[in-house]
């Protein structure tokens, strides 16, 4: 499989009063034209894995790696100038609440225009049929009265579709979903799984996908990453996630309750200090 | 008997044109020392159920029997002797300047107690919290800590009825399982009666003993858990709620 | 230095042991992010040393701030044993600034304890119990806010009559309505919140809510906007004392001595310059101050 983005030796750093801390620790995966899940705890690191590599870390935050290569290009070493032009353009972000990433002031439709403008010398008219086509695509219906709506008479789902949309106007090549369905009713996640799934085969995107939910991840994902204490305690086929041999993911996965398995007792996850002492494994093809 | 019983509970927010029906027509009975949970997707009402119960949402008609008592339009002070409440959020539900040991004293020096130093001891401890974090700051304790904190402050005035706003919703997984053993003990040590609202159905799964599917503001269906562990509901929304939560 | 170093690690420490442990640690916390920021640091100096100077104004001052001496007026910066100069009646401008200290810190102390209390009450009163008591209480907050605040104070030293007094009055009942204003917004979001809800349900009553859960958390921010308005104060203080309501002479307050120089402003320059001056760095320092405040005091900006 080609490889769109290689990360190598990732480390995220807050210096702090008392002293360094590590919020991610040498983290090393290749993404290719594939379904990558990132699951892990709050404070795993899993969404500063994410943000690092937009190098969307503010001061005092400090990033090093030994490489983020995208398609060869290290981002590391990129001017933030040329960055900006990495930033949605070739890499893309979804956030968990759609509320708080759309202007409340402006008409879906006003942003959806000024996003694709930003990015190519479209005139308005051209402008606004792409919108509408990329509102069609995220299973939108009645883009033209969506385009005229504000953010705030939409319904949750409908505003990450238009998230989405909005991301893949400029035909990115890697998708970064931090936590994208959270937010939402489980009828409503499973549609908007569903476009980001039709999205990634059709036009051979990366979708890097970062959640808490196990059984999501094994369940929409190609291949997952298990963070624990900024590490990457574990790498394996999402299908095989339940198979799983790490005692930190055989221990997320028994403290969920389940409806086919009635217990009177879940079971506690004991953590070992040794699995944020051992080295990160490596997930790089 | 009934620890709660709700007939015809209706719950509206504004008036005139702007009346939004949160709850219509709900009915349920909760018997003592059972586990009751209500289920359903971002603004079914479920929620809405139980601020209803604690007066906190004041507009409502109906019947709400407590232990037999009819609810009134105000609740007496002996009312949150019985009914107590742990909400979803642990980060919004302490206030941020006051410390473990104040949220607790404060809460036992308003239901009359007069040990109140040894019974914030004893909270704690029931709650799996210890002595090291009696004079901790929300700030200082995690998400999980705060739940615990909580759900101490829910059972300072020994109550007999235990509202759950989804108290577990907010948590990590592995937090969630300790929060959620937690739960189970205390009722089975104290003999609580627990109205749990969550939209999670494997956890109320887990919880409850009955549960109903709300929709729209209106319950569509009371199960009990065999039925939901078998996957048979009767009404369409609640079967397709199971599958979507699979 | 073993000593102060569990000293500071007692201070530090996540796991506090008693109620004193605990507000001396959060104390300390607080200070050391205040120590962090320079700016505010060179500002409580400032104010510090005008503290201590309005405390040891007899001992420090070289002369008597009201002794005249005519053969001497109006000396320049730099006379022999008058630093600032002299101004009309050949009284010593050093001397002057710092008994005028005690004024301003006068004014400053009353100030900050009538107008911020006074908002206080208003805004979580009418911001908590909503509904008619809301309407009523912000209308009359609008009332005092639509007119200009040093006119308004104006009519009240006019119908009260000058002096300082009458004019720390004057600018407390001009000053409170953006207090009210806060605190009203700030009780609004609190009131709605799952900690209040949660109180409730204990059956605590509205005093009790509003002195204990929701006074804390607007005082932060009140304390903030009381240090950035202090400049504002001590000028408009000034500005009543240069218009002759505020201190009456030979008081040394700072505004009425830039009131006096102002004859001479083309020729003896200094005369109104040096309290100027003066006035200048306390208000600045009162800004600094209140900028390194609301980084550790704001619950909202810290998160």
């Amino acid at each position: 499989m080609e490889t769109l983005l290689d990360v190598e030796n990732l480390w995220v750093k807050f210096p702090s009063r008392h002293g360094v801390f590590d919020a991610v620790r040498g983290v090393s995966f290749t993404l290719g034209r594939e379904r990558l899940g990132i699951v892990g705890e709050s404070g795993s690191g899993k969404s500063m894995t994410g943000r690092a590599i937009l190098r969307l870390i503010r001061p005092p935050g400090i990033v090093e790696a030994d490489q983020i290569s995208l398609e060869g290009v290290d981002l590391m070493k990129l001017p933030e100038k040329d960055m900006r032009s990495v930033r949605g353009q070739r890499i893309s972000m979804v956030m968990q609440d759609p509320k708080f990433s759309l202007n409340p002031v402006m008409t879906i439709g006003d942003q959806i225009i000024e996003a694709y403008r930003l990015h190519t010398t479209a005139t308005k008219t051209q402008a606004y049929e792409k919108s509408l086509e990329m509102l069609e695509a995220v299973s939108i219906r009645d883009p033209e009265r969506v385009m005229r709506a504000y953010p705030h008479e939409m319904s949750g789902g409908m505003g990450q579709r238009i998230m989405i949309a909005m991301m893949l106007i400029p035909n990115p090549e890697i998708l970064i979903a931090d936590e994208p369905t959270s937010a939402l009713d489980v009828s409503v996640q499973r549609q908007v799984l569903d476009i980001m799934d039709k999205l990634v085969k059709d036009r051979g995107m990366g979708l890097i996908f970062i959640s808490h939910d196990l059984n999501l991840v094994a369940d929409f994902c190609d291949r997952v990453l298990i963070m624990y204490a900024g590490r990457i305690v574990e790498v394996c086929d999402a299908d095989k996630l339940h198979e799983a041999q790490h005692p930190y993911t055989r221990g997320l996965l028994n403290s969920l309750p389940r409806l086919d398995q009635p217990r009177d007792r879940l079971d506690v996850l004991k953590r070992d200090p040794d699995w944020s002492i051992a080295p990160s494994v490596s997930a790089r093809l | 008997m009934s620890m709660l019983q709700i007939n015809g509970l209706n719950v509206w927010f504004g008036k005139n044109q702007n009346r939004v029906d949160a709850v219509r027509q709900a009915k349920f009975t909760v018997a003592k020392g059972e586990s009751f949970g209500l289920v359903g997707e971002s603004g079914s009402g479920k929620s809405t159920v139980l601020r209803a119960i604690t007066g906190l949402a004041p507009n409502w008609s109906g019947t709400m029997d407590i232990d037999g008592q009819s609810l009134t339009r105000t609740r007496p002070k002996s009312f949150f002797k019985t009914v107590q409440m742990v909400f979803q959020d642990p980060y919004a539900s302490l206030h941020p300047r006051h410390s473990v040991d104040q949220v607790l004293g404060e809460t036992l020096y308003l239901h009359g107690f007069s040990d109140i130093d040894a019974r914030v001891v004893k909270l704690l401890d029931d709650v799996g919290l210890g002595q090291k974090f009696r004079f901790r700051y929300p700030h200082q304790l995690s998400g999980g800590q705060r739940q615990r904190v909580a759900i101490a402050r829910a059972l300072a005035p020994e109550p007999r009825l235990l509202l759950l706003d989804e108290p577990t919703s907010a948590l990590d997984v592995s937090v969630q399982a300790e929060i959620l053993n937690l739960l189970a003990d205390l009722r089975a040590d104290r003999g609580l009666t627990y109205l749990m609202v969550s939209h999670d159905l494997s956890v109320v799964g887990h919880m409850c003993d009955r549960l109903a599917v709300m929709n729209n503001g209106e319950i569509v269906e009371i199960l009990d858990v065999d039925a939901l562990r078998a996957m048979k509901a009767s009404h369409p929304y609640s079967q397709h709620l199971l599958e979507a939560s699979l | 230095m073993a000593d102060t170093q569990t000293l500071r690690q007692w201070l530090l420490t996540e796991t506090p042991t008693s109620r004193r442990h605990a507000k001396l640690s959060a104390i300390y916390q607080g200070w050391l992010s205040f120590r962090s920021n320079t700016m505010a640091m060179i500002g409580l100096v400032i104010l510090l040393l005008l503290l201590f100077v309005a405390i040891a104004a007899p001992l420090i001052a070289p002369h008597d701030p009201f002794a005249q001496d005519l053969g001497n007026r109006l000396a320049p910066l730099g006379t022999d044993g008058h630093i600032f100069g002299t101004d009309s009646l050949g009284r010593d401008i050093l001397s002057r600034l710092i008994y005028g200290a005690r004024i301003t810190l006068y004014i400053v102390a009353l100030v900050a304890l009538i107008a911020p209390i006074a908002g206080l009450l208003m805004g979580t009163i009418a911001g908590y119990v909503g509904g008619w008591t809301d309407t009523v209480l912000m209308r009359i907050t609008d009332i005092f806010l639509a007119f200009p605040r040093l006119v308004l104070a104006l009519a009240f030293v006019a119908a009260l009559g000058a002096g300082i007094e009458n004019a720390v009055l004057a600018i407390s009942l001009t000053a409170w309505p953006p207090y009210a204003r806060i605190a009203r917004a700030e009780t609004l979001t609190i009131r709605s919140s799952d900690y209040i809800s949660a109180i409730k349900l204990q059956g605590a009553g509205p005093l009790r809510i509003i002195t204990k859960h929701i006074w804390p958390l607007c005082i932060s921010s009140l304390i903030v906007r009381v240090t950035l308005d202090m400049a504002g104060i001590i000028l408009a203080a000034a500005g009543l004392g240069f218009l002759g309501l505020g201190a009456q002479p030979p008081s040394p307050e700072w505004g009425a001595m830039i009131s006096e120089g102002r004859r001479f402003i083309l020729d003896h320059w200094w005369v109104a310059t040096v309290p100027g001056l003066a006035i200048f760095t306390v208000s600045l320092a009162f800004n600094l101050l209140g900028d390194g405040l609301r980084d550790i005091l704001d619950p909202k900006a810290s998160e």
